[in-house]
């Protein structure tokens, strides 16, 4: 089972990338069009946006008493404003947001596709180190997407060195220097230490997919009764596994809460994970369906599907268990220095917030029920779909409040991003998909994968 | 009823259950029921069983438990005596949902399994102190019984059966009271 991207493939690909680089670009220009010079102008033409706001804030004031005007104060980068002595001016503070935008915009749709990819290695270690029967005919699919967590990481940690402070607030030593709450958190929160990090991340996950890929491929090769191969790849995976999960976990504080350094929640890595887990399996069946469709998969069948499905299903229920875990914990408790994480997000990011719940439970709950529902491919794709743009929504609801607050918008800037990304992610996906047959035949279970049958 | 003779066959080997069971279905004979130690994969297709609907029931009783927590803590909590506690907002249901929803959860799962759980029970006919209907012993340990109505046709069905690597084959008089 021979695959080669198709032209109009790698063509789609392309053109994405070039629309999506020039949405990334408009998007850079548009927000430097507003500067020092022209931002009073510039706020006063939207007086009619602010007037609405503030009705608005003033009406929840009456309910919400004093909380509301701390929350007032914590729009966007809280640290900024609530730095002693170093108060900043409405103009400036929302200049800030109008430039954070393009670079939070494409950070969001970067981390997005990487932790699909990331997402996508975790669960083909977990087959490997669970030695599970069903899934080896899906490996080399898993392969070839996690060919993007290298090039996919680099990015993610290119992005994060070029836009610095507009995402970061703890790097802009002048807020550093006034806040004694991330002054607290500097020996861990330190540019040069937070790159090495990453790069130790980054390297520990491709080192683990080079050398996983590789012995699989060896393993097609080598001679019948030599498992050896697979047995490395049985160790490496579970030494991955204990890897992944510690650097996940702070993998997520780095790359993600710490865009609010003020705040902190300790089930914050699972929930990451659980949000790139679902996703990453969610694409394995959106492009093990894809690939079916063009009938080079002959050897899966629908049980193959009904198991991912099953997967989305189990997995999207998870992440709503740790979702709501932490906001409602947050919630009941009520202390100031964690609830305003949420009251930002439910005061500005309404829709959003709560509709990316709807996205990634209602949906997958109500629509994967069905036992029959999950051997439907078109059914599955669509959910697939679905949840996929609902974790893209979730990232979108971790970032951006910290970086442009209330100033937030689904345009062009994130629009041009996702786009971009995805043609990355295709391109290099389906190319990897190219390189070696779509069977690992030398795969012990394989056997019994092909005649999996549920 | 005029079936008031069946024929018991008599396996040892599931795997010679399920081809015999093939076998009798291909030559259109009418399986009356079939009792085996554990439960036999596929046997249900093999008998051409329809499907079970004890999910389809399972999931309404679940949207029957949610909505007894949502009434119940609706009324109490938000109508009937809206008190301060602890400074939770107790205006309206949604304000205060967070803290219904472990309560939601478990009373949904908790319908949807007891229920479910005994509608199994009232349609499989299972209680306390039933006689039990096994026809054979031996059926809970080692060996399978196949039970097939006899309409004057005695000697092509044992001779049918015998074909299909039956150890043992009965003729017994049914009481259809029994039951």
């Amino acid at each position: 089972m021979e695959y080669k991207i198709s032209n109009r493939l790698r063509t789609g690909a392309i053109i994405l990338m070039i629309l999506g680089a020039l949405g990334v670009g408009y998007g850079f220009m548009d927000s430097h069009s507003v500067n020092e010079d022209n931002i009073t102008e510039f706020l006063a033409n939207e007086g009619h946006h602010d007037g609405a706001h503030a009705t608005e804030a003033h009406g929840s004031e009456a309910e919400h008493g004093e909380t509301l005007s701390e929350v007032e104060a914590d729009h966007g980068h809280g640290a900024e404003a609530e730095v002693e002595g170093h108060e900043l001016s409405h103009e400036e503070h929302v200049l800030h947001q109008i430039h954070n935008r393009p670079y939070a915009a494409l950070y969001v749709a970067a981390f997005f596709f990487f932790m699909i990819a990331l997402g996508v290695l975790a669960f083909y270690a977990i087959q490997y180190a669970a030695q599970a029967g069903w899934s080896p005919v899906l490996f080399r699919v898993m392969e070839g997407i996690t060919a993007y967590v290298l090039p996919g990481g680099l990015i993610v940690l290119a992005i994060i060195l070029v836009a610095d402070s507009h995402i970061f607030i703890w790097m802009d030593e002048n807020v550093v220097a006034h806040d004694a709450l991330i002054q607290n958190k500097s020996s861990w929160l330190d540019k040069t230490w937070f790159l090495i990090r990453g790069l130790i991340f980054v390297g520990g996950w491709s080192a683990y997919r080079h050398f996983s890929r590789k012995f699989s491929v060896a393993q097609d090769l080598a001679d019948v009764n030599d498992k050896s191969y697979f047995k490395k790849n049985f160790r490496i995976s579970a030494a991955f596994l204990v890897f992944y999960i510690y650097t996940e976990s702070m993998m997520s504080w780095d790359w993600i809460m710490s865009v609010d350094p003020h705040w902190f929640s300790t089930l914050f890595g699972w929930y990451v994970f659980a949000s790139m887990f679902v996703s990453g399996i969610t694409v394995i069946a959106l492009i093990t369906i894809y690939l079916k469709s063009k009938g080079l998969l002959t050897f899966v069948n629908n049980s193959h599907i009904h198991d991912l499905a099953k997967f989305m299903f189990g997995i999207s229920i998870f992440w709503t268990y740790l979702w709501f875990s932490q906001f409602m914990l947050i919630w009941y408790a009520n202390i100031p220095e964690e609830v305003t994480y949420y009251i930002t997000r439910i005061e500005d990011y309404n829709l959003p917030f709560f509709g990316m719940v709807a996205l990634n439970f209602l949906f997958p709950l109500l629509l994967l029920m069905n036992s029959d529902y999950k051997r439907i491919p078109w059914f599955v794709v669509m959910t697939g779909v679905v949840i996929l743009f609902g974790h893209y929504l979730d990232i979108f609801n971790m970032i951006m409040p910290a970086t442009v607050g209330d100033r937030w918008f689904i345009g062009i800037p994130e629009i041009g991003s996702i786009l971009f990304f995805a043609g990355l992610f295709i391109f290099i996906v389906f190319t990897s998909l190219g390189k070696h047959p779509l069977l690992a035949k030398g795969n012990p279970f394989v056997k019994e994968s092909e005649h999996f049958h549920y | 009823m005029e079936a008031s003779k069946v024929i018991h066959a008599i396996y040892t080997d599931d795997d010679v259950l399920m081809a015999a069971v093939k076998t009798v279905r291909a030559e259109k004979h009418h399986i009356e029921d079939v009792f085996t130690p554990f439960p036999v994969h596929g046997l249900d297709k093999a008998m051409g069983l329809a499907p079970t609907r004890l999910a389809i029931t399972a999931f309404l009783y679940g949207c029957v438990g949610l909505s007894v927590a949502t009434l119940m803590m609706n009324y109490i909590m938000i109508e009937d005596w809206p008190q301060d506690i602890g400074g939770k907002p107790s205006f309206s249901f949604l304000e205060n949902m967070p803290a219904f929803v472990p309560i939601m959860f478990e009373l949904t799962v908790f319908f949807a399994a007891h229920l479910m759980v005994i509608t199994f029970y009232m349609r499989s006919r299972i209680w306390p102190f039933k006689t039990a209907e096994n026809p054979d012993p031996r059926t809970t340990d080692d060996h399978f019984l196949m039970e097939i109505a006899v309409h004057n046709n005695e000697e092509a069905l044992t001779s049918l059966l015998k074909g299909t690597g039956a150890v043992e084959i009965n003729i017994v008089d049914k009481d259809e009271d029994a039951h």
